[in-house]
Order: C-alpha cells, then structure tokens, then sequence
C-alpha cells in the first residue's frame, strides 16, 4: 500500500533512509524549510539550503522512486532577529517558482515571541500575495497551547483560507480547536515530545480522519523516518479498515497538497 | 465516520497492558531516584508532574488532553522577547524562574 510522508526533512537523513522508506510504500514527500539545529550567520547560508531543497532533494529522492516537494521560509527559530529574518525572507521570491516548492512553510511560532509572531505575519502576507498553500509548525510542549491559538488568529487576520492552511504539530489539547476552525491538522509521530503512533490513531478514533494526516518530521534528532508505516501498521492491528488507513495516510495528502500545481504523485 | 477502537476492552488490555506497565514502573523508578538525589525541593516540572498523575485516578476520562492543558502557558499575548530555543515540558513558575 503507497503512503506520502508530507512532513520530513530528508537534508537531515542518509540515502539509507531513502530506501527503506521506498521499501515500506513511500512514494512521495514535503519537505518544509527548518531550523537546522544551529544558527545560521549569513543569508546565503539559506540561500544555498533553498538550492538544496530545490534541486539536490529532488534528485537524491527520484533515485528511489519517491516524488520530492518543499516548503520555503525562515523557521521561527531563527525568527528573532527581524533585520535578519527580513534578509532571508528577501531570498525566499528568488525559488517559489521552483518546479517542486508547495508554498511557505514552516512557518509559525517557536516561544511566541513579539516578534516570531511579526516575522509569521510577514510571510503570512507573502502567501496571500503568491496564492500558496502553507504549512504552520506550532510549537512545542508548554507552548503548543498558547502558540497554536496566535498562529490561527494570525493566519485569519492575513485573509488566508483555512481550508489552504495545514496546522501541524497537533496532539490532543489543540487538535479539536484547530479542526473546528476549518484548518487541515497534521501529527507528528515523534517519539518523547510529540505523539507515538498509538496515540496518534487515540486522536483519530476521537476526532475523525477529515481534514488530518501523519508525518514522521524526521530530522537530525531523535526522530523515525519510517514513523507512518509504523502507524499504519498500529491502525491495522486494531482492525481499522484499509479504506481509512488509506485515506489518512495517501488520499488526505492528496486532496490538501494536490491544491498547489506543483504536487504531483502516481495515484 | 470512525469514532472508537474497533477492539474489545480484553484485546486492548492483551494487547497493551505489558507495555502501560513497564511505563508507569517507568514512572516509579523516576520518583525514586528523585529522592535518592541530592537537590533538595521539587523543581516546577517535577511537581508539574506530580499534579498531572493525580489526572490518570481521579475517575474522570478525557486523561490526555485535559493533562495536556495542564501543562501548558496559560497566558494568552505573545512575549517581548523569546528567551530560549526550547521548552521545558511544563510552564515554568508565573515569576519566570524555572527551579
């Protein structure tokens, strides 16, 4: 059975990774734009992670049959210096016409700073005027509550569509809100700060599977590339049906990404 | 829409009880060797956690989210600046001291 991992940072993984991951049923990918685990200095050290997302992923990826798209920004994390930010935003026009960039992304909030939010704003402002989809990174643990609530505010005072915004990071105190307001929800399967494949299909047996998708966010940290087929695997053995393994894990991937031209993927 | 487990109430204890076990003898083993430390005083996440226990006997469902809100920020404007990169797991003291 295919899958679409719509959330993975494969600059982080080995070709290895590639290939268990075609192994497992993967055949397709996004890849947003992230914070590397170190603070970039210049602006063309994003400059040249733009490339790397545009032109090198792509390549590595169809080596094993895996379809590869991305999401460009300044992460959060990195959004505290606005003078900075803005620099690096500047670059970001130069590649979204790239044959395989879905839209801005992710962007969002890290502590819920003043100016994360300002720096949210702008490229908020970037995707309405570019009519792209985005994908929002809310943030973590204690801050996930707050900051999930200033992000849906922000996306509803910059005019977007829910409907082309996916909130992801969700776990069981923002999942309800953020469905309830008309956005797409995405889980992150990670293995101590976010959710376990187990709870992650608790979420779907509570909230239903409108609207909602599981990535596995692998990165260079503690993180599992192959986290999806190992949910889909916890969802059969409770003896979910084929049909909603299928849609939450394929046909919900679709239907949201398949809004930007640039998705593309063997139905 | 699918709304519940499909599995009985015996399958989900066969099939999860060994693995909840060892995890609250997780839990256990934590709190002991708390008090086989030298620090002295509950640091904010340790008490954090011990209010979010009393969550998983108090009779009342929904466990997971209703521990998840509590321990979360509660507080609702964005901050002036962001003091760090990550997060601690449980909101720190209202004075911002984090021990």
């Amino acid at each position: 059975m295919k899958y679409i991992d719509p959330h993975i940072h494969m600059v982080s993984r080995t070709t290895d990774d590639y290939r268990r991951m075609a192994q497992a049923g993967c055949v397709a990918i996004t890849e947003p734009a992230f914070w590397a685990g170190f603070d970039r200095c210049s602006a063309d050290g994003f400059r040249d992670y733009y490339r790397q997302l545009t032109d090198t992923e792509p390549k590595r990826a169809a080596q094993y049959g895996i379809q590869h798209h991305t999401w460009l920004c300044i992460n959060p994390k990195e959004a505290e210096d606005i003078g900075f930010a803005r620099e690096v935003m500047s670059i970001i026009p130069d590649f979204l016409d790239c044959p395989n960039v879905l839209g801005i992304g992710e962007i969002g909030l890290n502590k819920n700073s003043k100016n994360e939010l300002h720096v949210l704003e702008a490229h908020l402002a970037l995707a309405k005027e570019r009519n792209t989809l985005v994908l929002v990174h809310t943030p973590h643990l204690e801050d996930k509550l707050k900051g999930t609530r200033l992000i849906m505010a922000a996306v509803d005072n910059a005019g977007l569509d829910a409907d082309r915004v996916l909130i992801d990071h969700v776990e069981e105190h923002t999942v309800g809100e953020v469905l309830d307001r008309g956005f797409w929800a995405g889980m992150t399967l990670y293995p101590d700060t976010k959710c376990t494949p187990q709870r992650a299909v608790d979420i779907l047996e509570r909230w239903g599977t409108d609207r909602i998708w599981m990535n596995s966010a692998g990165d260079w940290g503690d993180s599992d590339p192959l986290a999806v087929p190992k949910a889909r695997m916890e969802m059969k053995r409770r003896r979910h049906p084929a049909a909603m393994i299928e849609q939450v894990t394929f046909g919900n991937p679709i239907e949201f990404l398949g809004r930007s031209p640039n998705f593309r993927v063997e139905a | 829409m699918q709304r519940t487990c499909p599995m009985t109430s015996q399958e989900i204890v066969d099939a999860y009880f060994l693995e909840t076990r060892a995890k609250v003898l997780d839990i256990a083993a934590f709190l002991d060797r708390l008090d086989r430390g030298k620090t002295s005083g509950d640091d904010f996440r340790v008490q954090a956690l011990r209010d979010v226990i009393a969550c998983l006997i108090d009779g009342n469902d929904d466990r997971v989210r209703r521990i998840q809100v509590l321990l979360s920020d509660h507080s609702t404007d964005p901050i002036e600046a962001a003091p760090m990169q990550g997060a601690f797991g449980a909101p720190p003291k209202a004075d911002g001291t984090s021990t």
